[in-house]
Formats: C-alpha cells, structure tokens, sequence
C-alpha cells in the first residue's frame, strides 16, 4: 500500500473529528499511505499463538476505599468547579458552575 | 563567577549552596543570566519565571541561613518540558490549542523537585504533545542544537536537551513515549534517562501514549541523573501504572554510584551495527565497548531479531493511545474553540476545533491511530502490534535472562546518526520515525535506558562544528541503580561530557 485513497482519508478524518481540506487530504493520504505500508512489513512474522501485550505492568485492578481523595493522607486531586470552568474556553468564572456548548438535543447532531 | 556557578552540575551546586558557598539566589541568578544571553539564539525555553524563581531562592537562602534542615535539590535552578503541568504559569503541549491554558495543579514529579528544594526556572520547548524527534513540530518555538545552530535538537524534549547542553540550567525533564528523553540527549551531548515504565508517577504528565509514556531527567552528568531519579521515583497513589513499594525497591540511586559492578557483561546486538548508521555513531559504540572491556567487562555478542520491527509496532500502538488520549480536547473543556457560523453544529465544534488547534503531525499522528483501531483493521494492525511489543519485550528477556549467558544490560547506539539539519526531514514523516529505530523499543519492553556521550562526529557539522554521538544502555526493569552505575563507570573512564558547545558563553 503506498497512498490511501483520498475518501479513505475523508472517512477517518471524520471519525477523528478533523475537518479537513481538499489539500490536507491528499497531502495525508500520501503520507500516512507511507507509513502504512511500512507497517506492513510486521507481517512477516510469526505470531500465532502470541498473547497480545497491552501495556509493560500486568494491568491488576487496585481497589481503593471509597472516600473522596485527600483523606488517605495523599495530595487532594479535588478541583472546584471554577478549576473546571477556567479551562474551558467558554467558561471562566463569568459562567460557572456551567460551560456554554452549542445546542446539541432536539435536532440531528451531525454524527 | 556567574558562568562558573552556571557551568556547574546540580550535585556541585547543590553541594556549594548547602554549605553557604553559593547563594541560591545567585545559582538562579546565573541560570537567568545564561538565558537571556542566550536563549534568543538557542530557543530553548517557551516560559521563564524570573520572579517566582528569584523568591523561591531566597526562601531556600533564608532557610538555610536559619539552619534547617533543605531537600536533596536545594536552591538549584532547573526547567520543565511544557507538557508536565504546573499550576503556575503555563502549560501549553507547544500547541496552539493550549497556548493559553493554565493547569489547576501541579505534576507529581514537579511537587516532589519542588518539595526537595528545587527551583523552576522555566518551561521548555518540544514538539506538539511530545510528538516529534525535532522540536521541528513545536506550535509556539524554534529550537536549535547548541552544538550547530542550523541543526535540531533532536525531540520531542528538544529544549530541555538544548538547555541543558547550552549549561542554561543543570537539569531538565523530559518525556519519553518512543525516544523523546534519549534520542535529544544524544544529539545535544547529554545525559539522558527513561526511567522503567512505573517509576516515575505520570501524573500530570499531559498524556500521548500511556502505556509507553515515562518522565525523566536530562542532566550534564550521570550523578545528577541518579539524584534527580532520587527526588522523582517512587509510587504515587494518583498514577494508578505507577509500580507500588516492592516492586520499586530502593530508591538510594545515588549510593553506590561509584561503585563499579563487578563481573559486568554487556549485551552488544548484532543488529546494532546497522548499514544506516553514520560513521561516527560505530565509531562511539566501538569507543565504549573498548572502555568496558579496559575497565574489566565481559561483552557479549546478543541477537535482538525483533529491533527492526520496534518502529513498526510503535507507529501503530502510539497513535492508536493518542488518538484516544487526544480526543479530550474537544473544543469544549480545554483550550480554544472555533468560531462557529450559523448553521453549524456540535460535530462541527468539535471538528473545526481540531483542525484549527492541532498542528500537522498531531493530526497526522490521531488519523493514524483512528484508522489502526477503526472496524475492519483493528486485527491487522492493532492487534498484530500488541502481539510484536510481547515479542520485542520476549528478546530483552532472553538477553537479561539467559541461563549462564545474561547480561547485566544492552549497550547499542542512542541515534542512527549527529544531529541532522533542520528542515532535512520536515516533509518525510517516516524518514524522521527512523530516528528512533534504537529507542522505541525500551519503551515498548517497559525497560530503563540511558543515553550518555560517546564522542564526537568530527567536523560534521554545517561550519565544520563537532557534533555529538550518544550510546545507549538498556536494562531490566526497575534495574537504575545498576544501569546507572554501569553507565556512571563509562563517564568516569571517558570525561566526554565536560565538553561544552562553541555556542556556550
């Protein structure tokens, strides 16, 4: 595989909520074409009968007590609502608690 | 005496401010002035923060004055990449869509450098969300190598390796998913280390890929490394991947350090003498295994068949973690938000939000991911990258396991090659993946690696500069008091990383 076909790359940017333009979408579909094809060269081996590794640690679910953080004497991660909101681009303490978003229920949302 | 107190390394100073030698306001003093004397032409830093600095430094002054007891990193100035959040200042990924966000709290790592006594003097430039082994993807900077202006850095931790290369400050972090601590150390003649996966807490760390991602120091020596690795290691309840107590062990990386191991046996693969590495890079890897050898070493000759499919495996497992991780910026709870026309609607928030906040390789980087993990590839390509990672992890074992044969850890090149031009490999995006082909798989394996200067391309560079060349040593997990050691003993035969660049001054 050396280019993916340009509604390919459209296909993806969608799913990735890109909005593209015609340029970007032939320049990326040179090039991920270009990785993509190096990829392919994983093909040559062996794997039957590998077990997939998802991550370094052996992933073991920790249980913690169920109290709000900072009162097993750690550092509180808690944040007040106007943390959250001045991250926001359409917050800040004008709004909170609340962030403004455009209308997403009562028509067809586009996805 | 300013550049005297800047040329020193952390464990000097440290040494120097504790016994009132040294003033820490003076140490930040100096850091400050080699920045502003430099940093227009070097570009390393995105943020300084001269005030908040100078303060912090007088309270160390203060309380050493008053006699009490001050942490491990006393008074000396340091700087953080811009993708570990701190709750002063900013911190922007190096990308427009952060360029003005502000973190409502501070990394674990930066709490614990802080708490022992360290002094943040700035935020340093990278690629995109550590995207990039140039600093060439950075949104908001340009960084070059002190070593040859019109060269990179290396990257992703770009101006973290050039600040401390340009002696700008004694230590500085870095992230590193697939090279990004090693390969700009090796480029810039610094010692540079990635800790084991679970070491180091993550936490604050703005995440690309997280089951490959480490935080670690960037240094001038390889005792500075140990005592920085020192303050950072250790589990933290708030990175749920970071290794609890026993796996960690002890954390006195400093303790032994000049100790050298005895017996020691280093694994050199036979795939490291590659046809694309440039000269100067079999060059080093000869030069030290000459020095081990001197020094009393076994060295042994390893096979690590799977190394040539690292970048394979990474380039699918890394984006499919950052497309996933990317997707929080939104358009809605961080950063910036297109300007949207009548008629559009909340896809189209998020889409042009996106487009307009997320630079070329970012996108490149989340479109590849989505296809990896989308219905229809997810077997072909996901799934066979996790099952090659088991197999790249399966050739480390052999070599650290291996009945009557192990090696205490690998030593292979850092880079392919010195630091190239910038702009070189701007428009070829695997050209520029192949940088890594000698890092990604530590982080695949999990494994600590360190790189540590090795010599020098001579006259390599555009004005007939040296250029630096790196070698790398890998170990076995949560192994960094004996890799550190291993590479402390390299450092003390060789002195390679005294030299300082021409830019220096």
């Amino acid at each position: 595989m050396s280019e993916l076909s340009a509604d390919a790359v459209r296909k993806v940017a969608r799913l990735a909520r890109l909005a593209l333009t015609d340029e970007q979408v032939t320049r990326y579909a040179g090039q991920m074409g270009g990785v993509l094809g190096y990829i392919e060269r994983l093909k040559e081996l062996d794997l039957e009968g590998v077990e997939p590794m998802t991550g370094p640690v052996d992933a073991r679910n920790r249980m913690d007590e169920d109290v709000a953080s900072g009162e097993r004497g750690e550092v509180s991660t808690r944040l007040g609502p106007t943390d959250v909101t001045r991250m926001a681009p359409e917050g800040g303490d004008r709004l909170a608690p609340f962030i403004s978003v455009p209308k997403v229920l009562g028509e067809e949302s586009g996805s | 005496m300013s550049g005297a107190i800047a040329d020193m390394t952390i464990g000097a100073l440290r040494a120097e401010i504790a016994a009132r030698r040294v003033s820490s306001e003076a140490a930040v003093r100096a850091s400050l002035d080699r920045m502003s004397s430099m940093d227009g032409r070097v570009g390393a830093f995105l943020q300084v923060f001269e005030e908040r600095a100078l303060e912090r430094a007088r309270s160390v002054d203060r309380a050493i004055g008053g006699g009490e007891r001050v942490g491990a990193l006393a008074g000396a100035p340091i700087a953080i990449k811009d993708n570990i959040c701190t709750s002063f200042g900013r911190t922007t990924c190096a990308s427009r869509f952060l360029e003005r966000y502000e973190s409502p709290f501070s990394a674990t790592v930066v709490r614990r450098l802080e708490d022992a006594g360290a002094i943040i003097v700035g935020k340093t430039n990278l690629d995109e969300f550590a995207m990039g082994s140039s600093c060439e993807n950075s949104a908001l900077g340009k960084t070059v190598n002190p070593w040859d202006p019109t060269r990179a850095p290396g990257g992703s931790s770009g101006g973290s390796a050039a600040a401390v290369a340009a002696r700008m400050v004694g230590l500085a972090l870095g992230s590193d998913t697939g090279g990004s601590i090693r390969q700009p150390a090796g480029l810039t003649g610094i010692v540079g280390l990635k800790p084991t996966y679970g070491r180091v807490s993550r936490y604050g760390l703005v995440a690309f890929a997280s089951s490959l991602d480490q935080i670690g120091p960037m240094t001038r020596s390889v005792g500075d490394a140990a005592l920085a690795l020192e303050v950072m290691a250790g589990s933290d309840a708030l990175d749920s991947t970071s290794a609890d107590e026993t796996r960690q062990g002890s954390l006195r990386f400093t303790q032994e350090l000049e100790r050298p191991v005895e017996g020691l046996r280093l694994g050199v693969p036979r795939e490291a003498w590659s046809e694309q590495n440039h000269p100067a890079v079999n060059a080093a890897l000869k030069g030290a295994i000459e020095v081990y050898k001197r020094l009393g070493a076994t060295i042994v000759e390893i096979d690590l068949p799977n190394l040539k499919h690292g970048i394979a495996a990474y380039y699918i497992i890394a984006p499919a973690e950052a497309s996933s991780n990317l997707a929080r910026f939104d358009g809605v709870r961080y950063g910036r938000r297109a300007k949207l026309t009548d008629g559009e609607e909340l896809f189209d928030l998020y889409a042009r939000s996106r487009a307009e906040g997320f630079g070329p390789e970012v996108q490149r980087r989340i479109m590849l991911g989505t296809y990896v993990l989308s219905s229809g590839y997810y077997d072909a390509y996901y799934l066979t990258a996790l099952k090659a990672r088991r197999v790249i992890k399966g050739d480390f074992d052999a070599a650290f396991g291996a009945a009557g044969g192990a090696v205490h850890a690998v030593l292979m090149p850092a880079t392919p090659g010195p630091a190239f031009k910038i702009g070189e490999k701007a428009n070829d995006p695997l050209a520029l993946y192949l940088e890594d082909v000698y890092t990604v798989t530590a982080n695949l394996a999990g494994l600590p690696g360190i790189t540590i200067p090795a010599g020098f391309a001579d006259g390599a560079g555009t004005k007939g500069e040296s250029l630096p060349v790196g070698v790398q040593l890998i170990g076995p997990a949560f192994d960094e008091a004996r890799l550190l050691r291993i590479a402390r003993m390299h450092e003390a035969a060789t002195g390679w990383h005294e030299k300082a660049p021409g830019l220096a001054g």
